[in-house]
C-alpha cells in the first residue's frame, strides 16, 4: 500500500515523550487536512499516538510496520475540529444538587452506572440508564427537564452528557465528584 | 531540592509504610484504567504527558503543595520532561520513578517467611507491580526455587549473597500471565527444572516432571516439598507442601480470591477439578498449613512487610471462593470473569519454547496486572 503524505517526520530512535513532542510540534506546520507520516522505533508511539489524536482532535488514520520501523499516519484536524474542551462544561457539584433535592424541585437525577452499581446505593428517585445503552435509551428522557448526571467519579456522566447535549438535551448537567463522595441520602434495592 | 529520581524499591518502601503519596501518572488513559501503582495512601491524578508538553500551568491547581509528587510514565523519559515542568512551577519535591511502570512491573521485594524446622528459611519474592509471588527455600546451602519470574538474577543475587545454591527451580503450573524464569535459571546455575506433565505437553524443551509422589529435598533430608497433584487453574496445577508447614498452591488458592480456571479455553471442563482441589483434595490437608499463593490481587493482601500468607483454616472461614454451594461455584468461575492478562497466548507460547522473544518484547507482554484469580 502506498500512501500519499505531506510530510514525513523522522523520529526512529527516539524514545517516549520524542515521538509525539515532535509531532505535536510538527503538525503546527501543516495545513489542515494534509497527512503527516511518523517514523518511530519506540513501540509505546502506537498507543500515545492513538491517545493523542483523541485528546487533540486530529485524525489518526493508522500505522504501518516494516522492519521494526512503526508508520503512524495522522491527518491535521481544521480549527473547528480540535477540542478545544475536552470536558463537558456545565457541572454541578455534589452539594449543590443535594440542596436542589432537599428542597424539593422537581429534577431527574440520571445513573449512568452498571445496573450493579446503582442497584448497591443510589440517589433516592434517580433513574437508571448505563452509558453504554443511553444512545438507544435517550427517549426514555424528557428533552425539556433539568437533567443531572450522575456515575461514581464523574467520567462516565461527562461522556453521558455531552452524547445527551448532542442529541438536543439542553439542561443537562453532569454532578462531579458524584457517587464516590456522595454524603446525601443513599437508596438501594431491595 | 528539586527533581530526583527515585527507584521501584524505593516507592515500594513508601507504598508498604503506608506514607502519603501523590502520584501525577502521566501515561494516556487506557494505560492508566488498565494498571497503576496502587497502596492505601496514594493518590493519583492521570494526565498524559502529551497534554503536558508546553508545561503543567492547567494541573497546578489540582496537585498538592504540602506532600512529595511521584511522577510515573512508561519507562521515564515523559515523567522526566513533566518534572521539569513542575520544578519550573515551583514545585519543590518532585520525583520521578526510575525506568517507569517497566521497572515497577519488575522490581522484586524479597521477605522473609519464616523458619524451616532444620535451620533453613523460606522466603516470598513479592512482585509488587504485577503481583506475582515466587518463593526461594532455602537449607543447608541448597535451594528451590519456585515460579520464578524471568528477572533471574534476583534469585541468583540473593544465593549469593547467602552463599547458598540454587539446585531446583520449578513451575506449579504453565503460567499464563508472565514468562517463566526457569529455563533461564536452569541455565545460568545447572539447577533442575521441573513442570507438571499434564502442563508441558507441548513444551519443546527437557525438563524433570513435577509428579504427586515424588517428592524433592532440599539441604537436609528433612526439608522436603511434596508434589500434591490439584488441577483446576490449569490441567496440571501442581501445589507443594513445605515442610509440613507452607503450602504452596500457585494459582488455585489465593487469600482473597480463588483461581481462574479459563486462561487455557476450557473453564467449563476445569471448573470441576478446581471445585474438587478445593472442596475436597485442599480440604483434608491439615488446617494449620500456611498457604503461600503465586498471586495477590490488591494492596490490601499485604501484610507490614509486603508478605502475602494466610492460615488455611482461616481461608476455609474467610475467603469467598472456598464457601460456595455448586451452582454458585459454577457461576462465579464461568461469569463476568475479569479480562485476560495481556498477550496470555504468546506468555504460554513462550512459557512452552514455541516462541522465543527478545527482552523487550518479553517486557512489553508482561506489562499490566496479572489477573489470575477470578475476581479482578
Amino acid at each position: 500500500m502506498t500512501i500519499q503524505t505531506d510530510h514525513v517526520l523522522d523520529a526512529k530512535g527516539l524514545a517516549c515523550p520524542m515521538p509525539i513532542v515532535k509531532t505535536k510540534k510538527a503538525m503546527k506546520d501543516l495545513e489542515s487536512g494534509q497527512v503527516i507520516e511518523v517514523q518511530a522505533t519506540d513501540k509505546g508511539s502506537l498507543a500515545d499516538i492513538q491517545a493523542w489524536a483523541k485528546s487533540s482532535g486530529h485524525q489518526y488514520l493508522g500505522t504501518t510496520e516494516e522492519a521494526d520501523i512503526l508508520k503512524h499516519y495522522l491527518r491535521k484536524a481544521s480549527e473547528s475540529e480540535v477540542k478545544e474542551d475536552k470536558n463537558y462544561p456545565h457541572v454541578i457539584k455534589n452539594d449543590e444538587l443535594q440542596v436542589k433535592l432537599d428542597a424539593g424541585e422537581k429534577v431527574t437525577v440520571l445513573d449512568v452506572r452498571e445496573p450493579a452499581e446503582y442497584s448497591f446505593g443510589h440517589i433516592p428517585g434517580a433513574k437508571s440508564i448505563p452509558l453504554g445503552e443511553l444512545d438507544n435509551r435517550a427517549d426514555e428522557l424528557d428533552k425539556k427537564s433539568e437533567i443531572y448526571v450522575v456515575c461514581r467519579t464523574g467520567n462516565r456522566s461527562d461522556l453521558a452528557s455531552k452524547q445527551l447535549a448532542d442529541k438536543g438535551f439542553e439542561n443537562v448537567k453532569n454532578v462531579v465528584q458524584g457517587m464516590v463522595e456522595w454524603s446525601g441520602p443513599i437508596e438501594k434495592d431491595q | 531540592m528539586g527533581m530526583k529520581l527515585i527507584s521501584a524499591k524505593e516507592v515500594t518502601e513508601k507504598v508498604l509504610s503506608n506514607k502519603a503519596l501523590f502520584i501525577l501518572d502521566v501515561r494516556n488513559e487506557d494505560a492508566f484504567s488498565d494498571w497503576k501503582i496502587e497502596g492505601e495512601q496514594v493518590e493519583h491524578l492521570n494526565v498524559p504527558y502529551f497534554d503536558l508538553i508546553d508545561g503543567v500551568d492547567e494541573i497546578v491547581d489540582q496537585l498538592p503543595k504540602d506532600r512529595d509528587i511521584l511522577v510515573v510514565c512508561a519507562k521515564q523519559g515523559s515523567s522526566e520532561m513533566v518534572g521539569e515542568h513542575l520544578v519550573d512551577a515551583g514545585f519543590e519535591d518532585v520525583f520521578v520513578l526510575e525506568g517507569g511502570m517497566k521497572s515497577w512491573s519488575e522490581y522484586l521485594n524479597p521477605v522473609k517467611i519464616g523458619d524451616l524446622k532444620d535451620g533453613g528459611s523460606i522466603y516470598q519474592f513479592v512482585r509488587i507491580g504485577k503481583g506475582c509471588l515466587s518463593y526461594f527455600i532455602e537449607s543447608n546451602g541448597e535451594v528451590i526455587v519456585v515460579d520464578s519470574t524471568r528477572t533471574v538474577d534476583a534469585y541468583t543475587d540473593f544465593a549469593k549473597e547467602r552463599n547458598v545454591t540454587i539446585k531446583h527451580v520449578l513451575d506449579t503450573h504453565l503460567h499464563a500471565d508472565h514468562i517463566s524464569g526457569g529455563r533461564l535459571l536452569q541455565d545460568r546455575t545447572g539447577a533442575t527444572y521441573y513442570l507438571p506433565p499434564k502442563d508441558a505437553e507441548e513444551v519443546q524443551f527437557d525438563y524433570e516432571p513435577l509428579i504427586e509422589g515424588k517428592d524433592i529435598s532440599v539441604g537436609n533430608t528433612k526439608v522436603k516439598a511434596e508434589p500434591l497433584y490439584t488441577p483446576g487453574h490449569t490441567i496440571g496445577s501442581t501445589s507443594l507442601i513445605v515442610d509440613d508447614q507452607y503450602l504452596l498452591t500457585g494459582d488455585i488458592l489465593f487469600v482473597e480470591s480463588i483461581g481462574r480456571p479459563d486462561l487455557a479455553g476450557k473453564a467449563g471442563v476445569w471448573a470441576d477439578d478446581l471445585r474438587n482441589t478445593l472442596y475436597d483434595k485442599y480440604k483434608e490437608l491439615s488446617h494449620d498449613l500456611i498457604v503461600l499463593p503465586a498471586h495477590f490481587g490488591s494492596v490490601s493482601e499485604l501484610g507490614d512487610q509486603g508478605q502475602v500468607q494466610a492460615k488455611l483454616g482461616d481461608l476455609y472461614e474467610e475467603n469467598a471462593g472456598l464457601n460456595m454451594d455448586e451452582k454458585e461455584f459454577r457461576r462465579a468461575v464461568s461469569e463476568n470473569l475479569p479480562p485476560q492478562p495481556n498477550a496470555y497466548q504468546e506468555i504460554r507460547q513462550t512459557n512452552m519454547g514455541k516462541i522465543n522473544p527478545n527482552d523487550e518484547d518479553q517486557r512489553e507482554m508482561e506489562i499490566g496486572p496479572n489477573r489470575c484469580a477470578i475476581h479482578g
